[in-house]
């Protein structure tokens, strides 16, 4: 296609860096047009980001330097397969993001100072993904993480403080863990960037312990069993399109970092028993996030210890990684999965919240029967978490379990398909009050973008069902490890 | 391959569609409601007729498919067995609809009953239609999805219970069925359906491996068609209002699970790699312990429904037991099981629906002197009955001969005496209802009278269909050599999967050596 070839000389990939910044500013210089500048964000950033992956799909991977200048003296900006879905990921969950907190925060004193917060959170995880280098994805990483903590405090009040700081206090120590891993590596190394550093380590102290350093400072960011703790406060309590946001795009930024480090740089080490130390832990996060779920009151506590739960089938990719080189296809296919069928679901949960003016799980009832498409939008998005059939979920699930049978690890088929069952548990009692006698009421008149954009998600669930082949294909075109 | 695939995905939304609308439609919209689902119901089954046409007088071919990931496609496709399931659902599921229409007049929350009640029949029609494995799979796990609701319909604490019991249960067999098909999809790939099977070249190699999956595919299918040890979340279900029982009983989802074991032994392994595996023999032992099991608790169960539930439990295993035979004429008498047996449970829910509604009689003793006041239910009920019980000429008697034959060619004579052994339970548990039916007479008032006092016994939504299918269950009986019979079709399948010109041929080979 011709159009294909004059867009393929047109360098993308800074863009989506630069609308959402650029979103961000004019929010904070135009603050009652904050709301309008979010949505533009959004609505331009959606095809950037769809137009990169067709690029990268159809060309291979881009690299761009800015400047001109080369690494290690420049910066460089990577869009490789695994990036661009990413990418498009964000833009289509962060369109709908900002088009259901174009409902959610009509005249609200926070509602300014979340566009700021909330794109400012967009471009520096855009720009995390586009990272080329270790150092980059530090500050990147760390730009997120402030960004996120502010966005948990914006409910106001003291839980959602205690838990934004909690959060915080947990995502510096990530940090600083992260940040001494790169240390080690720039001292034994003297580069940065993650090919050169591929093409460097080797089995040796420095970065066989920066790889441990790094990884379990990501690992607490990225909620897994045991350093779960502060996300279902943090996520339980904030706004419904930050949760959205949270647990469907933050986590997996962590996640995102940890695979891109696992798959260039740190290919040729042999840590002993990390894959299985990685597997326990997830099946520990299957087993007490599921359980907790079962157990939680309230629906948005529930949607987070789900969080928590399902964070645990993206450290399968230890265990596939060491077995089975292209396991992390699957892990991956995952986590985009999970992003938009836990955003459907976070976002349902708002709207009820807001109808009902609560979210005990008991009293929900009138109104999920009052409020349908919000009702199917959370079933629909929750039979994805479940992994049932025609939703992306049911394929991530299909993937998992074809790679840990490829690889022979049974335990792993064990625990993906029991951790469905969990899910299956703790997904059909959130729609139990629904089928609970009594009469059907809609609650508080909500602006019905907060109705259809769960719903719109959800039936984007239902495409990811069907996206299989495609995102496979992209995903190959990913750049993966120098010297493993 | 995509000749004709609109036409399989048509008959599919023609229940998905109206169900999707009907959901959004409110209480008081009866009128629309009504032409929503009759109007899909009586859609599906005409686009059923056409294919039937299409297939059989044109010798088209039906297919559609989609990729899912590489190297793995969702497909539809009809063949003569796909027809067979499809139009037993599509006819039931519109006569069930008449049904519910009158059976849940004026009770709450019909638009989202009829809307899962669509959801689950679209369903059941793409089992049908499956034209691999891993479809089968996926419209088998949205079939647990879409009959949930319905068990919980109610919204009383038991049926909560109930619908828990069986999500745990359907869940759990969804997961297992779901490692047996990523593993033997790794091994084999994503084939489609073959008669003969299509594993052949692996048994060599993989013997083992293939019986371990064997197993898996069994135990997911076998928690829907309510095989022992896996079958005590039906009786529990029986808290959903009468028609979704009928339907859940006769076609959708216990029969999801026997025509699943059917594809599994027929087409996707084979007969005779079944038998070398020596996998067939275990499955028999298993319908043969159900059959008996379920019959012993249907004779105890003094709740009409929960007899029924029994009897269910017990009569799906024929269609089991006559695959698992491994022979033709075994097969046949299985096959045909599936759409008698169905169209004669049907008849007994829609009965004892009736009973309910019109008289509130739940329990057999309640039904003294019946026959007087609900003469014309009472013979639908009769009829299905001693159907079931095998009473020639009734279509049941055409089941059980043809297991009886196939237990001989098989040269399994002691099945025949479970035959024996099961119908006399069979009327053991049937005969009470129908002689008290009958001969007692009833002394003071019904439990609950309704729909007193008009020209009908009872509703005539109600009673209709009951008087259709009851009369379906007496054709296929009376009018088996036709060539609509199910019968007649079972045997065109049979003859192909099996590779034989004529059915009579096997039974000449079977009698020669």
């Amino acid at each position: 296609m011709p159009w294909m070839d004059v867009m393929a000389d047109m360098a993308l990939a800074p863009w989506l860096v630069i609308l959402p910044l650029a979103g961000a500013l004019l929010a904070g210089l135009w603050p009652a047009a904050a709301r309008w500048w979010g949505l533009l964000t959004g609505l331009l950033t959606l095809p950037m980001a769809l137009l990169l992956a067709l690029q990268v799909h159809a060309h291979g991977p881009m690299v761009l330097y800015l400047g001109g200048w080369v690494p290690p003296l420049g910066i460089a900006l990577v869009a490789d397969g695994l990036a661009s879905l990413m990418l498009l990921m964000t833009a289509g969950v962060g369109l709908a993001i900002s088009l259901y907190a174009l409902g959610y925060l009509t005249g609200e004193t926070g509602g300014r100072w979340f566009w700021i917060l909330w794109l400012w959170l967009w471009a520096a995880m855009n720009a995390l993904y586009l990272s080329g280098d270790v150092f980059n994805l530090y500050v990147t990483l760390e730009l997120v993480v402030l960004a996120s903590v502010a966005l948990v405090a914006l409910a106001g009040g003291a839980a959602p403080l205690v838990a934004a700081m909690r959060y915080l206090l947990v995502s510096l120590l990530g940090s600083m863990a992260y940040l001494m891993g790169v240390a080690l590596l720039y001292g034994s190394y003297g580069v940065l960037d993650l090919q050169g550093l591929g093409a460097q380590v080797a089995l040796s102290a420095a970065p066989m312990l920066a790889a441990a350093l790094m990884t379990v400072g990501l690992m607490a960011k990225s909620a897994l069993f045991p350093l779960h703790v502060w996300l279902p406060p943090a996520h339980g309590s904030a706004p419904a399109p930050v949760s959205a946001a949270l647990s469907a795009l933050v986590v997996k930024v962590s996640f995102y970092l940890m695979l891109r480090l696992w798959l260039t740089v740190f290919p040729a080490l042999p840590l002993p028993g990390l894959d299985m130390l990685m597997g326990a832990l997830a099946m520990g996060a299957v087993l007490w996030g599921g359980l907790m779920a079962l157990r939680a009151s309230r629906l948005k506590q529930v949607v987070a210890y789900s969080t928590v739960a399902q964070v645990g089938y993206l450290f399968l990719l230890f265990p596939f990684l060491r077995a089975f080189p292209d396991g992390w296809k699957a892990v991956v296919f995952f986590a985009v999965a999970h992003g938009v069928a836990k955003a459907a679901v976070f976002l349902a949960a708002g709207t009820l919240q807001r109808a009902a003016g609560h979210d005990r799980l008991a009293d929900l009832g009138a109104v999920m029967r009052g409020r349908l498409k919000t009702s199917f939008a959370l079933g629909i998005a929750g039979a994805s978490l479940v992994g049932l059939p025609f939703t992306g979920g049911f394929i991530a699930k299909w993937l998992l379990v074809q790679t840990a049978l490829e690889a022979g690890l049974w335990i792993w088929v064990l625990m993906v398909l029991g951790g469905g069952l969990l899910a299956g548990a703790y997904v059909f009692r959130l729609l139990g009050p629904a089928f609970q006698p009594g009469p059907a009421d809609p609650g508080q008149p909500l602006p019905a973008v907060m109705e259809w954009v769960p719903l719109a998600l959800a039936l984007l669930t239902i495409g990811l069902g069907f996206a299989g082949t495609p995102v496979l294909s992209l995903l190959t075109r990913t750049l993966t490890g120098g010297g493993g | 391959m995509e000749t004709g695939g609109h036409m399989l995905l048509l008959i599919l939304l023609s229940s998905l569609l109206p169900g999707v609308a009907i959901f959004f439609l409110k209480e008081q919209q009866f009128a629309l409601r009504t032409a929503l689902n009759l109007g899909g119901a009586s859609l599906k089954f005409l686009l059923i007729i056409a294919l039937l046409v299409g297939v059989y007088r044109d010798g088209k071919t039906y297919s559609l498919s989609v990729n899912l990931l590489p190297g793995i496609d969702l497909v539809l496709a009809a063949d003569a067995l796909s027809l067979l399931f499809a139009t037993l659902s599509a006819v039931l599921w519109l006569v069930t609809t008449i049904y519910a229409i009158g059976y849940l007049e004026d009770s709450p929350n019909r638009s989202r009953f009829f809307g899962f009640f669509s959801l689950c029949v679209s369903a059941t029609v793409g089992i049908a239609f499956s034209g691999n494995l891993i479809t089968l799979l996926i419209f088998y796990e949205i079939l647990t999805l879409a009959t949930w609701p319905l068990v919980v319909h109610r919204g009383t604490a038991e049926s909560f219970r109930a619908g828990r019991v069986y999500l745990a249960y359907t869940l759990l067999g969804g997961a297992v069925l779901l490692g047996a098909v990523v593993w033997l999809t790794l091994l084999a790939g994503s084939e489609p359906f073959a008669a003969g099977g299509y594993l052949r070249d692996l048994s060599a190699d993989h013997g083992p491996v293939l019986i371990m999956i064997f197993a898996m595919l069994m135990a997911g299918f076998g928690v829907k068609a309510a095989l022992l040890p896996l079958h005590s979340w039906l009786p529990r279900a029986m808290v959903a209002p009468a028609p979704v029982s009928a339907l859940l009983h006769a076609v959708a989802v216990v029969k999801a699970g026997a025509f699943g074991i059917v594809r599994v032994l027929n087409d996707v392994y084979g007969v005779d790699l079944a038998a070398d595996l020596g996998v067939t023999l275990p499955l028999l032992l298993l319908a043969v312990l159900t059959i008996i099991y379920g019959s012993v608790r249907a004779v105890f169960a003094e709740d009409l429904k929960q007899r029924l539930a029994f009897s269910t439990i017990s009569q799906v295993s024929y269609i089991i037991l006559g695959v698992a035979l491994a022979g033709p004429i075994g097969a046949v008498g299985g096959l045909v099981h599936l759409v008698h047996q169905g169209v004669m449970k049907i008849t007994l829910f829609f009965c004892a629906g009736n009973f309910a509604e019109t008289l509130g009689i739940h329990r057999v003793d309640e039904m003294r002197g019946v026959g007087r006041r609900m003469p014309w239910t009472m013979t639908a009920f009769t009829l299905a009955a001693l159907g079931m019980i095998g009473i020639p000429p009734l279509a049941g008697f055409i089941s059980k001969w043809y297991l009886g034959l196939g237990a001989l060619e098989a040269g399994l004579a002691w099945v025949t005496v479970v035959l024996v052994v099961s119908s006399l339970l069979n009327a053991l548990y049937f005969l009470p209802p129908i002689l008290r039916g009958w001969f007692s007479r009833r002394e003071g008032p019904w439990p609950d009278e309704r729909h007193g006092g008009g020209r009908l016994e009872t509703h005539w939504m109600l009673l209709l269909p009951t008087v259709a299918v009851a009369t379906m269950a007496l054709g296929m009986g009376l009018l088996a050599s036709l060539t609509i019979s199910p019968l007649y079709w079972v045997t065109f399948i049979v003859e192909f999967e099996y590779g034989y010109d004529h059915i009579w041929s096997a039974i000449f080979e079977w009698e020669t050596p």
